[in-house]
């Protein structure tokens, strides 16, 4: 049994009176893939951002890999530095894409290695384009980011977040903003992440994606997990009435 | 019916060139010292530091909410008063106009910055930048193309309220005009002639203004 790639433990967070997750427990092992399913409001969005401190839990503890954090109400944050460090151990793809619009897409791929990491810019072009190629936009790479497409835009943002090379690949509904006939390209390209052994935790509303490509399934409800298991078994088979519920506004199986 | 007569002011012409020379000079540097006063001021606004957001409100707000004619008059007769340091017309008048407009300009940046959508913060802290490179290479160069046209309108309006320090006597292009109004009897002449102009010297910058707009809307 090898040691989870990400922990989480106790982790809460209230917004004011809202509490937005109570007591969430997670571990996921190197190389799996989660889905993160459940109503607006449930959490897993919240969830999903506390991962990479974007936003700070109030308790609990994180841990990506090597990186660890304890969070307490009244402890002083961590460093901006050691923030962005832990960060940058985790790429994180979002529902509206957030491309710098002022930078070529090659730009935006190289941004994280030239600022983050000081790598000199002849290597980190070479991973851009070689990031862009592989999601299928090396053509692009000149482009500014206003003259791409919905699903364009979205594989360069996963270009973008794996330039920092990172160990953990989060995606907060990365297809919800899309026109449909535009998700599949960007589906695709996660498969084929999560085909290679990328570890990664899908925020989705996509429930057929979720039962095809992620190991596990994750539902949850008003900041806690319900119900968790195989993705097969909780989406055909789900054992909780507010699963069983949340399911029934999807037609899983095409 | 009044009958104009310009032919007479013409023996005014150097006068009229010196303070208007003296006006533009006063503005170059009032909006020099008002940027660089409204950068700190703007950021400070932003920053995680409390001390550093209440001094830069106190600031904003003490300039922005009392009339320039009054900090003015009040650099210039109160504030030696206060300290026992006299200090000349024309230092005091850059000093007021400066920390007057500079109240405007941080505003304008403060806004600019906030203007950014969150999302652009966001996908630069993700990446693991720290939030003052965040903030370099990510939203002040998105941010400043937002600020160039409300700071270019304060600018504009600065050079007009350069007129004000024709009060304390500095020799600007009003003050001038009171010169030679109270020498001819001919005020009419002279305040239409002095308004004329603040405003040849205004429009064409107002065009540039309007031209930098559009290419900036459409420009990267």
């Amino acid at each position: 049994m090898s040691i989870p790639k990400i922990e989480v433990a106790g982790l809460r967070k209230q917004f004011g009176e809202l509490v937005v997750l109570r007591d969430i427990n997670l571990k996921v092992d190197s190389g799996a893939v989660v889905a993160l399913i459940g109503p607006s409001g449930s959490g897993k969005s919240t969830l999903l951002r506390c991962l990479n401190l974007l936003v700070v839990p109030n308790g609990g503890r994180v841990r990506i890999g090597g990186d660890a954090f304890d969070f307490e109400t009244g402890k002083a944050l961590p460093r901006p530095k050691a923030q962005a460090k832990f960060r940058s151990n985790t790429g994180m793809v979002f529902q509206h894409f957030n491309l710098f619009p002022h930078m070529t897409v090659l730009g935006n791929v190289m941004e994280g290695p030239v600022s983050a990491k000081n790598m000199p810019k002849a290597q980190a072009e070479a991973i851009g384009r070689r990031l862009l190629a592989k999601v299928g936009l090396a053509d692009k790479a000149d482009a500014y980011p206003d003259r791409l497409s919905g699903g364009q835009k979205q594989r360069v943002a996963i270009a973008r977040a794996l330039a920092m090379e990172p160990e953990v690949m989060l995606f907060d509904e990365a297809t919800s903003a899309l026109d449909p006939e535009l998700v599949s390209e960007v589906l695709g390209v996660m498969r084929d992440l999560a085909a290679e052994g990328m570890t990664m935790i899908i925020v989705t509303h996509e429930i057929a994606f979720a039962r095809e490509v992620a190991d596990r399934v994750i539902f949850m409800r008003d900041g806690v997990i319900v119900e968790e298991g195989p993705a097969r078994d909780v989406i055909d088979r789900p054992q909780q009435e507010a699963t069983r519920a949340f399911l029934s506004h999807f037609h899983t199986r095409g | 019916m009044y009958t104009f007569n310009f032919e007479m002011l013409w023996g005014y012409r150097w006068l009229f060139l010196n303070g208007t020379l003296v006006t533009i000079g006063l503005t170059a540097a009032v909006v020099v010292l008002g940027l660089l006063l409204g950068l700190v001021g703007g950021l400070a606004q932003l920053s995680r530091f409390a001390v550093l957001r209440w001094i830069s409100w106190a600031y904003i707000e003490l300039f922005r909410c009392t009339p320039l004619l009054v900090q003015l008059l009040w650099f210039y007769y109160a504030l030696p008063m206060l300290t026992g340091i006299q200090i000349d017309a024309i230092t005091a008048s850059v000093l007021t106009l400066s920390l007057y407009g500079g109240s405007f300009y941080a505003e304008v940046i403060r806004g600019g910055v906030v203007s950014i959508e969150a999302g652009q913060t966001e996908a630069g802290l993700a990446l693991g930048m720290t939030p003052a490179k965040v903030m370099r290479r990510i939203v002040l160069p998105q941010a400043v193309k937002r600020m160039i046209p409300p700071l270019m309108n304060q600018s504009i309006i600065q050079f007009k309220n350069t007129s004000l320090v024709s009060v304390v006597a500095v020799p600007d292009l009003l003050y001038q005009g009171q010169v030679a109004a109270t020498d001819t009897f001919r005020p009419l002449e002279v305040y239409t002639i002095v308004a004329l102009i603040y405003f040849v010297v205004l429009v064409p910058l107002t065009a540039i203004v309007k031209r930098g707009e559009k290419q900036l809307q459409t420009g990267h």
